[in-house]
């Protein structure tokens, strides 16, 4: 069987499955910092049962998360080594970074986060939850740099291998490779801060909607009520706040993908025509008929968003050979998919801002219900929205640079379609390990889903049982032998942080 | 700095990301390994679960940091071995998978079976793992038959040959042994006693399997020890693997099980650095024709990432020992089960 078509099946699926897990840890993690600095700010016992329980369901995802991660790191040399030895002078050294600067620091600190409550102050506690909460968002930020600069890449230089001084000859043909020229050029390649950005948002509504899932249900099941009350407007806030920055993000991000990677806007647009672009809602395109089947679009639409002009040409499929368009409907799918449910969050999320503002929102029981499972959308936006980044990317693994002119066109050769300079990129298709056989890869597949699909429904299981027992009663005196946390203030009084107790929480 | 310091310094900083691995996460597949041999109870299983608890996780970073540098400053060599031994690094994932979810989830439900099928899979994890690092360990010392591109041309089946795997037995024993003096350290009692009769055996089983591992190594591959007529002075690597691996018994006899640890990590550090001795300057020795080997020069990234490399090493690395001086302080003394442990 095809190597490298297994190969993307394979790396989808080990890639899908861990990033459930990292957008969820880099989300609760913001939330655990906040809950834990109020309650040390406030010495209110519910908030020390709060940030109890969403510890252990906090330390569960982060475990399956770090199982299936390392799992990553390896696919890249053992499925798509000739994509290694192109890329590794740059982008082996933004994951090696990750390593010292993220990995450690998380880890770490997890470990005081999880097993220390009863071994460290509670200052000394808190400043773990916060350590871990930045560990993970830093690595966040060396991933998604490695990841940009595949799709903007900056800052490097396509030079020939030499082994002992001589260009190095594979079947009569000089081996090429990417080498750093400028590292914070490379860091801060054209795409990396819209796109970090835009996954730490993505994150945050990820981590604000699974609290709010689970205290929905509380709410509606009658349990835990003040638990569920504090963590569902905290998480609500949080969520409003992302949804909305999120459209801006993606708005500015939209425009950089135009610049660098027209093909892959035109094919997220489902636009075949260069010229003024209509954006389309909702619509299948269809690439043999050269439109969008059950176009329902705002005309002159998508020139507006990229040019603040309705009339302004946007450059189309046409100006690309089919052999450099990104396959179209899964491009196109998951971008609009993605949209639909991020307006869906606006929409959600300032519904139940407004009703929460007048007192209506734990009566309005339909919408808790809602947001019971509206977790599932979040998932599913922050999957689509990597299936758009990684598919519309396609037929390229580090996509080439394209030129435009000083009139702002984008600049063609003489079939009227875009030369890429081959040499400055690398096509997925030459990016698999050589040696490897399909049969290889087929068993490894078979034992990532076997294993992947164990995993996912004793995840279920166990955070089923998590959510069932729920949030231990706040102060924590019956099943703690010391106490807990606010006992343990109280051997430790310098730990207070300023402000007084509220009156009657 | 010029590039060929800059390839060395990078060979012996991968040798230092390794053998803090090995010493590191050794024990902690050690005690996966011990797990179901010196138990008896449901407690006495938690308690060697716990000791490892909070440690292994940042234990094996340095096995991602080891691959993500590896990934960095010797890309060829990187791409080489991970394509290379496809069904043993796939084999490795899972039994990490497996030894991390185990760890996580066996005490999450108290139901009996659902405990035992992740008492063996922690021990089937840990176990296979070990034995694979071992494998690839006798792989890198006999080396393999590479094309021009660096692509390895034999199987699975010929990388599972007699050495490699006799030296991956060898890891197993010394991981064991490891695990059980950490574990001997965190614990009291009846387990203590019974984890005194287990440091014996697997003592016993590592000196074998070192013996043998010895004497092959000396007859079938030469160039293994070709460095130390260049470096006369690597002798006192040999020298002080030899007196740690001695001092063992010793302070097992003396009941000194801290001294003992010392060794057994001693032990493991100079193993890690006569691998080095024995590879340098070839990060993969080419068994068909040696001018295919790769070397930590024709496999290297570009001096300016090297250099890069470096500088971010040298500010990240005293954060990392400073996090994990932390931790093993506020985890020190013995193991004590409390509602937050597994």
């Amino acid at each position: 069987m095809d190597v490298v078509l297994l190969s993307r099946i394979q790396f989808a699926l080990t890639i899908a499955f861990h990033y459930l897990f990292p957008p969820l840890t880099i989300g609760m993690g913001v939330v655990l910092v906040y809950l834990e600095g109020r309650f040390l700010k406030t010495r209110d016992p519910l908030y020390e049962s709060a940030v109890r329980f969403w510890t252990r369901v906090f330390a569960l995802n982060f475990a399956i998360g770090v199982a299936t991660g390392i799992v990553m790191e390896f696919e890249f040399g053992t499925n798509w080594a000739a994509y290694s030895r192109f890329v590794g002078d740059v982008f082996g050294s933004a994951l090696a970074a990750e390593g010292i600067f993220a990995f450690f620091l998380e880890s770490g600190f997890l470990a005081v986060l999880v097993f220390g409550w009863d071994r460290v102050s509670p200052r000394m506690h808190f400043f773990s939850t916060v350590m871990v909460a930045l560990g993970s968002i830093f690595s966040s930020i060396w991933i998604v740099v490695a990841n940009s600069w595949q799709q903007t890449p900056a800052g490097h230089h396509v030079v020939p291998v030499l082994r002992d001084g001589q260009p190095l000859l594979i079947g009569g043909q000089q081996v090429l490779r990417a080498e750093i020229v400028d590292f914070w050029a490379m860091i801060l390649n054209p795409s990396t801060v819209h796109r970090l950005v835009h996954v730490l948002l993505g994150a945050f509504i990820m981590g604000a909607f699974f609290i709010m899932s689970i205290s929905a249900y509380y709410l509606l099941k009658g349990r835990h009520l003040e638990f569920a009350r504090r963590s569902f407007a905290g998480a609500l806030i949080f969520a409003t706040v992302a949804s909305l920055a999120a459209l801006v993000s993606g708005h500015l991000q939209a425009k950089t993908v135009y610049r660098h990677q027209p093909a892959k806007m035109a094919s997220f647009e489902g636009h075949f025509t260069s010229g003024p672009a209509d954006l389309s809602l909702v619509g299948l395109p269809d690439a043999e008929a050269g439109r969008v089947r059950f176009n329902l679009a705002v005309p002159g639409g998508l020139s507006f968003l990229l040019h603040e002009d309705f009339d302004e040409p946007v450059v189309g499929l046409d100006r690309f050979r089919p052999a450099d368009r990104p396959p179209l409907v899964l491009s196109f799918a998951s971008y609009h998919v993605m949209i639909g449910l991020g307006m869906l969050f606006i929409a959600l999320t300032l519904l139940a801002s407004f009703l929460h503002w007048r007192g209506r929102l734990y009566e309005t029981r339909w919408l808790l219900w809602v947001f019971v499972f509206a977790v599932g959308g979040a998932v599913i936006a922050n999957q689509l929205g990597w299936v758009a980044a990684e598919v519309g990317r396609q037929p390229w693994i580090v996509h080439p640079p394209v030129e435009w002119s000083v009139d702002g066109d984008l600049v063609v050769g003489t079939g009227g379609v875009v030369e890429y300079d081959e040499s400055l990129g690398l096509r997925t298709t030459a990016a698999v390990s050589p040696g490897l056989a399909g049969s290889q890869v087929l068993g490894s597949i078979i034992g990532f889903g076997l294993v992947y699909l164990a995993l996912a429904a004793i995840w279920l299981y166990v955070l089923d049982q998590k959510i069932r027992h729920g949030p231990e009663p706040p102060g924590g005196g019956q099943y703690l032998p010391d106490g807990g946390m606010a006992a343990a203030l109280a051997r430790h009084p310098e730990d207070r942080l300023t402000g007084s107790p509220e009156p009657g929480a | 700095m010029d590039w060929a310091t800059l390839c060395v310094i990078w060979f012996v900083l991968e040798g230092v990301l390794l053998a803090g691995y090995a010493v590191l996460d050794g024990f902690d597949l050690g005690v996966g390994i011990l797990h179901p041999l010196v138990t008896r109870d449901d407690e006495e299983r938690r308690i060697a679960m716990n000791a490892i608890g909070p440690l292994w996780d940042g234990n094996e970073v340095w096995l991602v940091t080891f691959g993500g540098a590896l990934f960095a400053a010797f890309p060829m060599a990187y791409a080489t071995v991970f394509s290379g031994f496809y069904t043993a690094f796939m084999l490795l994932l899972f039994a990490l998978i497996f030894r991390a979810v185990s760890l996580e989830l066996r005490s999450k439900v108290a139901a009996v079976a659902w405990r035992r099928v992740w008492d063996w899979s922690f021990f089937a994890g840990s176990a296979l793992a070990t034995l694979l690092f071992g494998v690839a360990v006798g792989n890198a010392m006999q080396g393999m038959p590479l094309d021009a591109e660096g692509n390895v041309l034999n199987g699975v089946l010929g990388q599972l040959a007699p050495y490699p795997v006799l030296v991956g037995l060898m890891t197993v024993a010394l991981f064991a042994l490891h695990g059980g003096l950490f574990l001997y350290l965190k614990t009291e009692g009846e387990l203590k006693q019974r984890l005194r009769d287990w440091m014996w055996r697997s003592f016993g089983f590592f000196l074998v399997t070192y013996l043998l591992t010895t004497m092959t190594t000396l007859t079938l591959i030469p160039r293994a020890t070709a460095n130390f007529e260049r470096f006369p002075v690597a002798a006192l690597v040999v020298v002080v693997n030899v007196l740690a691996l001695a001092n063992i018994p010793r302070c097992l006899y003396w009941d000194r099980p801290g001294q003992a640890f010392l060794s057994s990590s001693v032990t493991i550090i100079t193993l890690v650095g006569l691998l080095g001795l024995a590879l340098y300057p070839n990060l993969v020795t080419a068994s068909n024709d040696p001018e295919l080997s790769l070397t930590v020069f024709n496999a290297a990234s570009s001096p300016r990432t090297l250099t890069i490399m470096l500088i971010i090493a040298a500010v990240g690395m005293p954060f990392v020992l400073a996090y994990t001086g932390i931790i093993y302080w506020t985890f020190r003394g013995r193991v004590r089960l409390d509602h937050a442990s597994y």
